[in-house]
């Protein structure tokens, strides 16, 4: 079928309204506007709003905030609450923990200074900030292929088609997406970005790095009761229900409005089959040390993000002809500080100066910038992430307790300039020990006050996507997960899916892969782990997705 | 002919509502709005007209403080030749909307007003009938079908006995329902396009139009949750227990 389709041309086109993606595009606008030269540049966002697929514990760092809107206090930059207090736990079981000291703490650990956010809310509001600068934002598009020419320069990314049947076929409301040619297209699609994941194929943009590393992020935003609230307290932890070859950690922070930011992170490099992040979060929050913050609470809502944090040794090569990755979409989370906001506004900040430069000195595009990169490696981000390098792998490698032992030293004593430098070179999606080898969970039922359903909490996620449309969750072969995955791993995508997506349904030989893509909360966690590499994560009809309001 | 589209920017259809704390109200802060869905109707209907060469020109009003102004931008992308935005900051109950309403569509010299049958946000099912009634004009309330000629609207509603078809004279107020028509999808460069044409903007004070203070919410709580349900293994359990419960 050869459709016809609209173009516009822009001078830059950024794929993904998040931290990166805003701040790229601002800086692009504030730099054309301080030279007085036009710069024509367009934010295409797969959510129904700036936001709404936005999801982060958070605590931030305001450094690159800082250095983009160093007036952001006064133009009402929602950072309200300051950081109060930080604690660190480690769960031994279900029942007892051990209080870190501070000084145990890794130095990176510490959060004087920075806030608990919402990023949702950061993100809405850096949105408007583009928009009063001439950014134009389409919120509701989700950029579905990259435009590659035949010389093999990326000349913008096309946008999904409305109105398509599930078989693929043109339904009477049919609208072709247009294509967004650009000079230059910034791919900011935060982890595992579906174009992204192509880009860097296409271009073995990572055959010098290692493997990147994932975590799947679960997050509950609780109502407290006001005695309870201690708005600035930041909470941290680790160990139960979890170990060393199935390792994470949990966060639990005070923000504004008598919230609480609740969450688990799994590493996407455990080993047992049988295990269920979600599940893991939900027998989690019935600890004492969280149950202490959350009972007689409500839940309010409910996600799930996949995050990269690979970091410094897992960062693919930036730039290829005509664009470049940015953010968590190149992977500049800082596992050390459990923070990547910071880090994606700065990639995003130090990309939008150096193409705009680029464009103001006359250039046509199509060509792999090394200013941006450049800038990078003369940067603090740089610096920041070369310093806590050593993070994740240790702790994969020696476990928490030596690990962490290692970080301490690291970090406290080297200043994260130890003369060494681990690796960690198993992808995550080749982790999984058979299930016959692993040993079965048996998660408790939710009580319904402090541990919830899968299905009750997708609901929580405003999650929403038109019925009539092809499944945007593609398998390279239908068979695998009945024929291989599920006698070898007993299917997994059954657990690791926050959302409840995919199901095996039926019995003996009846028995067959359900994918239920309208739950889906958009985290990429199947097409990280799934450990055939057989599902493959597309972007669905613009505006589907989870609606998260202040994730 | 010119048409009147009132649009009311109202909280997503997707987002899970979430009772206050202290009982005032819902949540809106932060949270995500978009064009009543039942407007969306009336401006797809509008349009539709238009195409078919009986609307002339579409206006599109809204009621609003300043983030309405989203609301018509989208009504712009559907297809409106003009925006006007009232502005209001305060609460505007459905008889002031309605005052509003009757003194643009007075000024503009419209035809027609279409409007959603009701918002999703107060779901009160007032505004276009009073309105109608300020303008001494005709209603067809609940439109699922509308064909309009030779100065009248020949109108299907939705009854609870099945359809009822109305011809009315014009200038009428036509409020649309749920199977009137399939709103459309926005495309890229009609919302690039929209975002460059200048609304007009209004007041209350500019209308001669005095706020109406006629409801007053004394609280706002969730519906109660539900209990419950229990698993029965046989007819005669079932039986049983519904007849325990005096439910048969």
């Amino acid at each position: 079928m050869s459709i016809e389709r609209d173009v516009m041309e822009y001078d830059v086109v950024v794929v993904g309204a998040g931290p990166s993606g805003l701040a790229a595009a601002i800086r692009l606008k504030q730099k054309a506007a301080e030279a007085g030269r036009e710069l024509a540049v367009c934010l295409v966002e797969k959510g129904s709003e700036v936001g709404a697929h936005i999801l982060s514990g958070a605590v931030f760092e305001p450094r690159a905030l800082n250095e983009l809107f160093p007036d952001w206090k006064a133009q009402g930059a929602p950072l309200k609450s300051a950081v109060v207090g930080d604690e660190m736990h480690l769960l031994r079981s279900p029942q007892s923990a051990f209080k870190f000291p501070n000084w145990m703490v890794p130095k990176t650990m510490h959060n004087d200074g920075n806030y608990v956010i919402s990023l949702g809310r950061l993100c809405r509001w850096l949105g408007e900030q583009a928009d009063a600068l001439g950014v134009e934002i389409y919120p509701g598009f989700a950029a579905q292929e990259v435009l590659i020419d035949d010389t093999g320069v990326v000349r913008g990314v096309q946008v999904g088609d409305m109105g398509v049947d599930r078989e693929g076929q043109p339904k009477s409301d049919f609208t072709p997406g247009i294509e967004l040619r650009a000079k230059y297209t910034l791919f900011a699609e935060g982890c595992r970005g579906h174009l992204g994941k192509r880009l860097i194929q296409q271009y073995q943009l990572d055959d010098e790095a290692d493997p990147q590393h994932y975590g799947i992020g679960i997050k509950e935003v609780w109502e407290i009761p006001a005695e309870k609230h201690q708005e600035g307290l930041v909470v941290h932890g680790a160990g139960w229900p979890l170990n060393d070859a199935n390792p994470g950690g949990w966060f639990l922070y005070h923000g504004e409005n008598q919230q609480v930011y609740v969450g688990l992170i799994v590493d996407l490099s455990y080993e047992n089959p049988w295990l269920s992040p979600f599940d893991e979060f939900q027998r989690l929050k019935h600890h004492p040390v969280l149950a202490a913050h959350l009972e007689g609470g409500k839940r309010l809502s409910y996600g799930a993000r996949a995050i990269s944090k690979g970091g410094f040794n897992s960062l693919p090569k930036m730039v290829f002809p005509g664009g470049a990755l940015i953010g968590c979409d190149l992977g500049t989370m800082n596992f050390s500080k459990i923070k990547g906001s910071h880090t994606a506004l700065k990639c995003g900040m130090l990309a939008g100066e150096a193409y705009a430069d680029a464009l103001f000195k006359g250039a046509e595009g199509g060509d792999a910038l090394q200013a941006y990169p450049e800038a990078f490696k003369a940067s603090w981000l740089w610096d920041e992430l070369y310093r806590s390098r050593n993070f994740g792998p240790a702790i994969h490698k020696f476990g928490a307790v030596i690990g962490g032992a290692i970080n301490f030293i690291d970090q406290n004593i080297f200043n994260g300039k130890a003369p060494w430098t681990l690796h960690d070179r198993t992808p995550d999606h080749s982790t999984l020990k058979p299930a016959s080898a692993s040993p079965r969970i048996d998660y408790p039922k939710p009580d319904g006050k402090l541990s919830f359903d899968k299905l009750s909490s997708v609901f929580l996620s405003s999650t929403n996507h038109e019925e009539e449309q092809p499944v945007h969750l593609k398998l390279a072969d239908p068979s695998i997960p009945i024929s291989r995955n599920l006698p070898m791993y007993g299917e997994p995508a059954q657990r690791y899916c926050p959302a409840g997506v995919y199901e095996v349904v039926g019995e003996g030989s009846e028995q067959r892969f359900q994918i239920n893509a309208q739950n889906c909360v958009h985290c990429k966690t199947c097409d990280i782990k799934d450990p055939a590499q057989n599902i493959t994560w597309v972007a669905p009809e613009g505006g589907g997705g989870p609606n998260y309001a202040g994730m | 002919m010119k048409a009147l589209v009132s649009v009311k920017r109202a909280v997503d259809y997707n987002v899970r509502i979430q009772v206050k704390p202290d009982g005032s109200g819902v949540v809106t802060d932060g949270v995500k709005h978009s064009m009543n869905p039942f407007d969306e109707i009336a401006m797809e209907e509008a349009v539709r007209l238009k195409e078919k060469g009986v609307v002339t020109e579409i206006v599109a009003v809204t009621i609003g403080g300043a983030k309405n102004e989203e609301t018509l931008r989208t009504a712009l992308a559907f297809g409106a030749t003009r925006a006007i935005h009232v502005k209001e900051e305060g609460e505007v109950q459905p008889l002031t909307a309605a005052r509003a309403l009757a003194a643009v569509f007075k000024k503009e010299g419209a035809q027609l007003l279409l409007c959603g049958k009701q918002a999703i946000d107060d779901d009160a099912n007032q505004t276009g009938q009073m309105t109608a009634a300020l303008l001494d004009a005709p209603q067809a309330t609940f439109a699922s079908k509308v064909e309009i000629a030779d100065g009248k609207a020949t109108v299907t509603r939705e009854v609870d006995a099945g359809l009822e078809t109305l011809e009315v004279d014009l200038p009428a107020v036509i409020t649309t329902d749920l199977r009137l028509n399939e709103p459309r999808y926005l495309k890229l460069p009609d919302i690039m396009k929209a975002k460059r044409v200048q609304i007009e903007g209004t007041s209350f004070a500019d209308l001669g139009v005095e706020a109406a203070a006629a409801i007053k919410v004394t609280k706002t709580a969730p519906p109660p949750s539900r209990s419950k349900g229990v698993m029965v293994k046989t007819v005669d359990e079932l039986a049983a227990m519904l007849k325990e419960k005096g439910l048969v």
